[in-house]
Protein backbone atom coordinates (compact mmCIF):
# COMPACT_ATOMS: atom_id res chain seq x y z
CA UNK A 1 0.00 0.00 0.00
CA UNK A 2 2.74 2.64 1.05
CA UNK A 3 5.09 1.78 -1.96
CA UNK A 4 1.83 2.32 -4.05
CA UNK A 5 1.03 5.47 -3.05
CA UNK A 6 5.05 7.13 -3.12
CA UNK A 7 4.58 5.97 -6.78
CA UNK A 8 2.01 7.15 -7.27
CA UNK A 9 3.33 10.89 -6.41
CA UNK A 10 6.46 10.82 -8.18
CA UNK A 11 4.16 10.28 -11.06
CA UNK A 12 2.59 13.36 -10.94
CA UNK A 13 3.16 16.29 -12.73
CA UNK A 14 7.19 16.70 -12.45
CA UNK A 15 7.85 18.41 -8.65
CA UNK A 16 5.16 21.02 -8.64
CA UNK A 17 3.64 20.04 -5.02
CA UNK A 18 2.51 22.63 -2.67
CA UNK A 19 2.57 23.11 0.77
CA UNK A 20 1.46 25.12 3.46
CA UNK A 21 3.02 27.28 5.56
CA UNK A 22 3.67 26.02 9.11
CA UNK A 23 3.86 29.57 10.49
CA UNK A 24 0.97 31.54 8.49
CA UNK A 25 -0.70 28.84 6.59
CA UNK A 26 -0.48 30.46 2.92
CA UNK A 27 0.11 27.57 -0.02
CA UNK A 28 3.62 27.85 -1.52
CA UNK A 29 4.40 25.84 -4.21
CA UNK A 30 8.11 24.67 -3.79
CA UNK A 31 10.28 23.18 -6.72
CA UNK A 32 13.39 20.41 -6.33
CA UNK A 33 16.52 21.93 -5.10
CA UNK A 34 14.72 24.94 -3.95
CA UNK A 35 15.01 26.65 -0.32
CA UNK A 36 12.36 25.50 1.63
CA UNK A 37 11.18 29.14 2.55
CA UNK A 38 7.55 30.55 2.57
CA UNK A 39 7.46 33.55 0.17
CA UNK A 40 5.13 35.32 2.21
CA UNK A 41 6.58 35.20 5.89
CA UNK A 42 10.32 33.47 5.28
CA UNK A 43 9.45 30.59 8.00
CA UNK A 44 11.31 27.39 7.16
CA UNK A 45 8.55 24.96 8.13
CA UNK A 46 6.25 23.53 5.27
CA UNK A 47 3.37 20.95 5.64
CA UNK A 48 2.09 18.76 3.51
CA UNK A 49 -1.23 18.70 1.95
CA UNK A 50 -4.16 15.95 3.39
CA UNK A 51 -3.95 13.31 0.39
CA UNK A 52 -6.81 13.93 -2.08
CA UNK A 53 -7.81 9.81 -1.94
CA UNK A 54 -10.83 9.10 -0.41
CA UNK A 55 -10.91 7.35 2.87
CA UNK A 56 -13.60 5.16 3.84
CA UNK A 57 -14.69 4.52 7.75
CA UNK A 58 -17.01 2.65 9.30
CA UNK A 59 -19.76 4.92 11.45
CA UNK A 60 -18.89 2.63 14.63
CA UNK B 1 -58.00 -9.70 50.27
CA UNK B 2 -57.34 -13.17 51.53
CA UNK B 3 -53.63 -14.50 52.11
CA UNK B 4 -53.93 -16.74 48.68
CA UNK B 5 -54.56 -14.19 46.82
CA UNK B 6 -51.83 -11.71 48.50
CA UNK B 7 -49.32 -14.62 47.43
CA UNK B 8 -50.29 -14.99 43.79
CA UNK B 9 -50.68 -11.56 42.86
CA UNK B 10 -48.83 -9.50 44.84
CA UNK B 11 -44.92 -8.83 45.29
CA UNK B 12 -44.46 -7.75 49.24
CA UNK B 13 -42.11 -5.16 50.23
CA UNK B 14 -41.10 -4.97 53.84
CA UNK B 15 -38.54 -2.27 55.38
CA UNK B 16 -35.68 -4.28 54.92
CA UNK B 17 -36.57 -7.33 51.99
CA UNK B 18 -38.83 -7.72 49.20
CA UNK B 19 -40.53 -11.12 48.81
CA UNK B 20 -42.84 -12.96 46.89
CA UNK B 21 -41.21 -11.78 44.05
CA UNK B 22 -41.37 -14.71 41.46
CA UNK B 23 -44.83 -15.27 39.72
CA UNK B 24 -45.83 -19.10 41.31
CA UNK B 25 -48.77 -19.37 38.25
CA UNK B 26 -47.86 -22.60 37.35
CA UNK B 27 -50.48 -25.32 37.06
CA UNK B 28 -50.57 -27.52 40.38
CA UNK B 29 -48.69 -24.97 42.68
CA UNK B 30 -51.68 -24.10 45.20
CA UNK B 31 -54.07 -26.64 45.60
CA UNK B 32 -57.66 -26.04 44.14
CA UNK B 33 -56.54 -23.47 42.09
CA UNK B 34 -57.27 -23.70 38.07
CA UNK B 35 -54.15 -22.05 36.84
CA UNK B 36 -53.64 -23.31 33.14
CA UNK B 37 -52.93 -20.99 30.51
CA UNK B 38 -56.15 -20.65 28.13
CA UNK B 39 -56.21 -18.01 25.72
CA UNK B 40 -59.98 -16.82 25.84
CA UNK B 41 -59.56 -16.34 29.51
CA UNK B 42 -55.97 -14.46 28.31
CA UNK B 43 -58.09 -12.09 25.66
CA UNK B 44 -60.33 -11.34 28.76
CA UNK B 45 -58.25 -9.96 31.45
CA UNK B 46 -55.55 -8.97 29.68
CA UNK B 47 -55.22 -5.20 28.83
CA UNK B 48 -53.59 -2.35 27.49
CA UNK B 49 -53.75 1.42 28.47
CA UNK B 50 -52.17 4.27 27.14
CA UNK B 51 -51.86 6.75 30.10
CA UNK B 52 -49.42 9.77 28.28
CA UNK B 53 -48.46 10.08 24.89
CA UNK B 54 -46.38 13.30 23.76
CA UNK B 55 -44.44 13.78 20.88
CA UNK B 56 -41.76 11.68 21.98
CA UNK B 57 -42.38 9.37 25.03
CA UNK B 58 -45.30 7.41 25.43
CA UNK B 59 -46.24 5.95 29.19
CA UNK B 60 -48.84 2.53 28.87
CA UNK B 61 -49.87 -0.46 31.11
CA UNK B 62 -49.93 -3.51 30.25
CA UNK B 63 -52.03 -5.75 32.48
CA UNK B 64 -52.71 -9.32 32.67
CA UNK B 65 -49.21 -10.66 31.07
CA UNK B 66 -46.21 -12.35 32.55
CA UNK B 67 -42.78 -10.41 33.69
CA UNK B 68 -40.77 -12.91 30.86
CA UNK B 69 -43.47 -11.28 27.93
CA UNK B 70 -43.01 -7.90 29.34
CA UNK B 71 -39.48 -8.27 29.36
CA UNK B 72 -38.96 -9.88 25.81
CA UNK B 73 -40.90 -6.25 24.66
CA UNK B 74 -38.38 -4.06 26.84
CA UNK B 75 -35.38 -6.10 25.39
CA UNK B 76 -36.52 -6.22 21.90
CA UNK B 77 -37.33 -2.51 21.88
CA UNK B 78 -34.31 -0.95 22.75
CA UNK B 79 -32.30 -4.34 20.92
CA UNK B 80 -34.37 -5.16 17.92
CA UNK B 81 -36.78 -3.31 16.62
CA UNK B 82 -35.08 -1.52 13.47
CA UNK B 83 -34.16 1.79 12.33
CA UNK B 84 -31.59 3.80 10.01
CA UNK B 85 -28.41 5.08 10.86
CA UNK B 86 -25.05 6.31 8.93
CA UNK B 87 -22.81 3.46 8.70
CA UNK B 88 -20.40 4.06 6.28
CA UNK B 89 -18.48 7.52 6.18
CA UNK B 90 -16.65 8.51 2.80
CA UNK B 91 -13.98 11.25 4.07
CA UNK B 92 -12.76 12.73 0.32
CA UNK B 93 -11.43 15.86 2.62
CA UNK B 94 -10.92 16.58 5.93
CA UNK B 95 -8.83 19.50 7.05
CA UNK B 96 -10.50 20.35 10.36
CA UNK B 97 -9.21 19.24 14.23
CA UNK B 98 -11.31 16.37 14.48
CA UNK B 99 -9.99 12.91 13.60
CA UNK B 100 -11.49 10.66 10.99
CA UNK B 101 -11.85 8.32 13.03
CA UNK B 102 -13.88 10.57 15.61
CA UNK B 103 -16.00 12.35 13.19
CA UNK B 104 -17.50 9.43 11.24
CA UNK B 105 -18.24 7.64 14.89
CA UNK B 106 -20.16 11.20 16.05
CA UNK B 107 -21.83 11.14 12.80
CA UNK B 108 -23.07 7.33 13.05
CA UNK B 109 -24.94 8.86 16.45
CA UNK B 110 -27.05 11.41 14.74
CA UNK B 111 -30.77 9.63 14.28
CA UNK B 112 -32.11 9.59 10.66
CA UNK B 113 -35.62 10.17 10.57
CA UNK B 114 -36.78 7.72 8.05
CA UNK B 115 -39.33 5.50 7.97
CA UNK B 116 -37.20 2.03 8.47
CA UNK B 117 -40.33 -0.12 6.75
CA UNK B 118 -38.97 1.63 3.52
CA UNK B 119 -35.80 -0.05 3.49
CA UNK B 120 -34.38 -3.57 3.61
CA UNK B 121 -31.45 -4.34 5.22
CA UNK B 122 -28.25 -5.00 3.27
CA UNK B 123 -27.99 -8.29 3.78
CA UNK B 124 -31.90 -8.92 2.38
CA UNK B 125 -30.87 -6.80 -0.69
CA UNK B 126 -27.63 -8.99 -1.06
CA UNK B 127 -29.52 -12.16 -0.76
CA UNK B 128 -32.42 -11.11 -3.31
CA UNK B 129 -29.51 -9.91 -6.27
CA UNK B 130 -28.01 -12.89 -5.89
CA UNK B 131 -25.24 -12.05 -3.27
CA UNK B 132 -23.88 -9.39 -5.45
CA UNK B 133 -22.17 -6.68 -3.37
CA UNK B 134 -22.90 -2.86 -2.95
CA UNK B 135 -25.84 -0.62 -1.97
CA UNK B 136 -28.81 -0.75 -3.83
CA UNK B 137 -31.46 2.54 -3.63
CA UNK B 138 -33.64 -0.23 -1.60
CA UNK B 139 -30.84 -0.35 1.66
CA UNK B 140 -29.21 3.16 1.02
CA UNK B 141 -29.70 6.48 2.09
CA UNK B 142 -27.25 8.82 0.80
CA UNK B 143 -26.20 12.41 2.45
CA UNK B 144 -24.06 14.77 1.23
CA UNK B 145 -22.17 17.03 3.99
CA UNK B 146 -19.59 19.53 2.45
CA UNK B 147 -18.65 22.40 3.98
CA UNK B 148 -15.70 24.96 4.18
CA UNK B 149 -15.05 27.71 6.91
CA UNK B 150 -14.17 31.18 5.40
CA UNK B 151 -13.52 34.38 6.54
CA UNK B 152 -16.91 36.95 7.02
CA UNK B 153 -16.77 39.67 4.57
CA UNK B 154 -17.11 42.82 6.50
CA UNK B 155 -16.44 41.41 9.97
CA UNK B 156 -14.75 43.46 12.24
CA UNK B 157 -11.05 42.17 13.57
CA UNK B 158 -11.75 41.59 17.01
CA UNK B 159 -10.35 38.80 18.91
CA UNK B 160 -13.25 38.81 21.36
CA UNK B 161 -15.74 38.68 19.76
CA UNK B 162 -17.26 34.99 18.86
CA UNK B 163 -16.54 33.05 16.44
CA UNK B 164 -19.81 32.50 14.24
CA UNK B 165 -19.41 36.61 14.43
CA UNK B 166 -16.00 36.41 12.88
CA UNK B 167 -16.19 33.26 10.38
CA UNK B 168 -18.86 31.82 7.96
CA UNK B 169 -19.60 27.94 8.52
CA UNK B 170 -17.41 27.79 12.08
CA UNK B 171 -20.08 25.47 13.57
CA UNK B 172 -20.90 22.45 11.33
CA UNK B 173 -24.36 21.12 12.24
CA UNK B 174 -26.60 18.09 11.24
CA UNK B 175 -29.13 20.16 9.14
CA UNK B 176 -26.10 21.09 6.57
CA UNK B 177 -26.39 16.97 5.72
CA UNK B 178 -27.86 17.38 2.41
CA UNK B 179 -30.08 14.26 1.01
CA UNK B 180 -28.66 12.89 -2.31
CA UNK B 181 -31.68 10.76 -3.68
CA UNK B 182 -30.76 7.51 -4.92
CA UNK B 183 -32.24 5.63 -8.14
CA UNK B 184 -36.41 5.67 -7.60
CA UNK B 185 -35.95 7.43 -4.35
CA UNK B 186 -36.68 10.81 -5.06
CA UNK B 187 -39.84 9.62 -6.76
CA UNK B 188 -40.60 7.72 -3.76
CA UNK B 189 -39.57 10.55 -0.82
CA UNK B 190 -41.16 13.32 -2.60
CA UNK B 191 -43.62 14.29 0.19
CA UNK B 192 -41.35 12.93 3.25
CA UNK B 193 -37.27 13.75 2.34
CA UNK B 194 -34.98 11.66 4.86
CA UNK B 195 -33.12 14.07 6.82
CA UNK B 196 -31.79 13.90 10.42
CA UNK B 197 -34.22 13.75 13.27
CA UNK B 198 -32.72 17.57 14.94
CA UNK B 199 -31.32 20.25 12.72
CA UNK B 200 -29.01 21.43 15.44
CA UNK B 201 -26.69 18.46 16.40
CA UNK B 202 -23.26 20.22 16.30
CA UNK B 203 -20.87 17.83 14.20
CA UNK B 204 -17.37 19.54 14.40
CA UNK B 205 -16.20 22.90 14.70
CA UNK B 206 -14.18 24.37 11.79
CA UNK B 207 -11.27 27.73 11.52
CA UNK B 208 -11.07 29.58 7.92
CA UNK B 209 -9.57 28.00 5.33
CA UNK B 210 -10.53 24.01 7.63
CA UNK B 211 -13.28 21.82 5.04
CA UNK B 212 -15.00 18.95 5.39
CA UNK B 213 -16.36 16.87 2.32
CA UNK B 214 -17.75 13.58 3.11
CA UNK B 215 -20.74 11.19 1.58
CA UNK B 216 -22.64 9.30 4.08
CA UNK B 217 -24.37 6.42 3.77
CA UNK B 218 -27.26 4.86 6.22
CA UNK B 219 -28.10 1.68 6.38
CA UNK B 220 -30.79 -0.49 8.18
CA UNK B 221 -29.66 -2.18 11.50
CA UNK B 222 -30.51 -3.14 15.16
CA UNK B 223 -29.35 -1.95 18.29
CA UNK B 224 -27.99 -5.45 19.05
CA UNK B 225 -25.49 -4.47 16.25
CA UNK B 226 -25.24 -0.71 17.47
CA UNK B 227 -26.82 1.28 19.74
CA UNK B 228 -26.80 3.77 16.90
CA UNK B 229 -29.66 1.88 15.35
CA UNK B 230 -31.82 1.46 18.99
CA UNK B 231 -34.83 3.11 18.23
CA UNK B 232 -35.21 4.60 21.69
CA UNK B 233 -34.07 6.21 23.71
CA UNK B 234 -35.17 4.72 27.06
CA UNK B 235 -37.36 1.83 27.32
CA UNK B 236 -38.18 0.59 30.76
CA UNK B 237 -41.07 -0.70 33.02
CA UNK B 238 -42.12 -0.59 36.71
CA UNK B 239 -44.64 -2.73 38.26
CA UNK B 240 -47.87 -0.76 39.89
CA UNK B 241 -47.73 0.08 43.85
CA UNK B 242 -50.51 -0.78 45.73
CA UNK B 243 -50.62 0.23 49.45
CA UNK B 244 -52.71 -1.72 51.85
CA UNK B 245 -53.75 -0.20 54.69
CA UNK B 246 -55.09 -2.93 57.20
CA UNK B 247 -56.23 -1.04 60.14
CA UNK B 248 -57.16 2.48 60.08
CA UNK B 249 -54.46 5.25 60.64
CA UNK B 250 -56.68 8.06 62.68
CA UNK B 251 -55.72 11.78 63.83
CA UNK B 252 -52.65 13.33 64.13
CA UNK B 253 -50.92 9.60 62.73
CA UNK B 254 -52.93 10.14 59.00
CA UNK B 255 -51.13 13.49 58.93
CA UNK B 256 -47.40 11.80 59.69
CA UNK B 257 -48.78 9.14 57.48
CA UNK B 258 -49.74 11.12 54.23
CA UNK B 259 -46.45 13.13 54.51
CA UNK B 260 -44.09 9.74 54.12
CA UNK B 261 -45.57 9.83 50.52
CA UNK B 262 -45.41 12.16 47.31
CA UNK B 263 -47.81 14.40 47.43
CA UNK B 264 -51.20 13.09 46.12
CA UNK B 265 -50.68 9.31 47.02
CA UNK B 266 -52.49 9.50 50.49
CA UNK B 267 -55.21 12.20 51.45
CA UNK B 268 -56.69 12.93 54.96
CA UNK B 269 -60.17 12.85 54.86
CA UNK B 270 -63.15 13.03 57.78
CA UNK B 271 -64.63 9.67 58.78
CA UNK B 272 -68.27 8.70 59.99
CA UNK B 273 -66.95 9.05 63.51
CA UNK B 274 -65.72 12.79 62.87
CA UNK B 275 -62.22 11.58 62.66
CA UNK B 276 -59.41 12.05 61.09
CA UNK B 277 -58.73 9.37 58.49
CA UNK B 278 -55.96 8.42 56.16
CA UNK B 279 -56.76 6.40 52.89
CA UNK B 280 -55.13 5.68 49.14
CA UNK B 281 -56.13 7.79 46.35
CA UNK B 282 -53.18 7.30 43.86
CA UNK B 283 -50.56 4.72 44.47
CA UNK B 284 -49.46 5.35 40.82
CA UNK B 285 -47.66 8.13 42.31
CA UNK B 286 -45.58 6.13 45.00
CA UNK B 287 -41.83 5.96 44.52
CA UNK B 288 -42.05 3.15 47.37
CA UNK B 289 -39.51 4.44 48.96
CA UNK B 290 -40.99 2.40 52.07
CA UNK B 291 -40.41 5.50 54.69
CA UNK B 292 -43.70 5.02 56.11
CA UNK B 293 -42.50 1.32 57.49
CA UNK B 294 -39.28 3.11 59.62
CA UNK B 295 -42.19 4.86 61.44
CA UNK B 296 -43.32 2.43 64.36
CA UNK B 297 -46.79 3.27 65.12
CA UNK B 298 -47.75 2.35 60.97
CA UNK B 299 -45.72 -0.68 60.78
CA UNK B 300 -48.16 -3.18 61.52
CA UNK B 301 -51.20 -0.79 60.23
CA UNK B 302 -50.17 -1.14 56.23
CA UNK B 303 -48.75 -2.71 53.82
CA UNK B 304 -46.45 -2.09 50.32
CA UNK B 305 -47.41 -4.45 47.82
CA UNK B 306 -46.36 -3.97 44.09
CA UNK B 307 -48.82 -5.74 41.53
CA UNK B 308 -47.16 -8.68 39.82
CA UNK B 309 -48.44 -8.20 36.79
CA UNK B 310 -49.18 -4.63 36.25
CA UNK B 311 -46.57 -3.07 33.66
CA UNK B 312 -46.10 0.21 33.43
CA UNK B 313 -43.96 0.70 30.52
CA UNK B 314 -42.05 4.31 29.69
CA UNK B 315 -40.93 4.34 26.44
CA UNK B 316 -39.13 7.76 24.88
CA UNK B 317 -38.79 7.67 20.95
CA UNK B 318 -35.48 8.71 19.77
CA UNK B 319 -37.58 10.33 16.48
CA UNK B 320 -37.69 8.51 14.23
CA UNK B 321 -40.01 6.34 14.54
CA UNK B 322 -43.37 7.89 16.33
CA UNK B 323 -43.79 6.28 20.02
CA UNK B 324 -46.96 5.07 19.57
CA UNK B 325 -45.65 2.47 16.94
CA UNK B 326 -42.83 1.22 19.12
CA UNK B 327 -44.88 -1.60 20.59
CA UNK B 328 -47.31 -2.65 17.56
CA UNK B 329 -43.29 -3.22 16.06
CA UNK B 330 -41.68 -4.73 19.18
CA UNK B 331 -44.23 -7.34 19.10
CA UNK B 332 -44.44 -7.74 14.85
CA UNK B 333 -40.80 -8.79 15.77
CA UNK B 334 -41.58 -11.06 18.65
CA UNK B 335 -44.32 -12.33 16.47
CA UNK B 336 -41.82 -13.09 13.68
CA UNK B 337 -39.03 -15.00 16.09
CA UNK B 338 -42.43 -17.57 17.35
CA UNK B 339 -42.53 -18.06 13.51
CA UNK B 340 -38.87 -18.91 13.24
CA UNK B 341 -38.98 -21.31 16.43
CA UNK B 342 -42.34 -23.33 15.27
CA UNK B 343 -40.66 -23.68 11.68
CA UNK B 344 -37.60 -25.47 13.39
CA UNK B 345 -39.54 -27.59 16.08
CA UNK B 346 -41.50 -28.71 13.01
CA UNK B 347 -38.53 -29.66 11.47
CA UNK B 348 -37.48 -31.64 14.39
CA UNK B 349 -40.83 -33.05 14.40
CA UNK B 350 -40.31 -34.52 11.07
CA UNK B 351 -36.82 -35.88 11.30
CA UNK B 352 -37.96 -38.02 14.13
Amino acid sequence: MSSQFYGDLRTQSPQRITYICGDCGVENEIRAKEPIRCRDCGHRIMYKKRTKRMVQFEAR
Amino acid sequence: MTDLELLKNRVVLESDRVYSVSSMDVPGTYPGVDDTWDIERFKKTFKVVISELTKGNIEFDLIGIDASIANAFRRILIAEVPSMAIEDVFILNNTSIMHDEVLAHRLGLIPIKADPNDFSFRWETAQKNGNTQGPTDADTIVFKLQVKCTNKKGAPKDDSLEPSELYDNSSVYSGQMIWSPQGRQEEFFKNSPPRPVYDDILITKLRPNQEIDLELHCVKGIGKDHAKFSPVATASYRLLPDIIITKPILGKDAEKFQKCFPEGVVEVFVNKDGEKEARVVNPRKDTVSRECLRHAEFKDKVKLTRVRDHFIFNVESVGAIPPQRLLPDAVKVLIEKCKVLKRSLAQINQAN
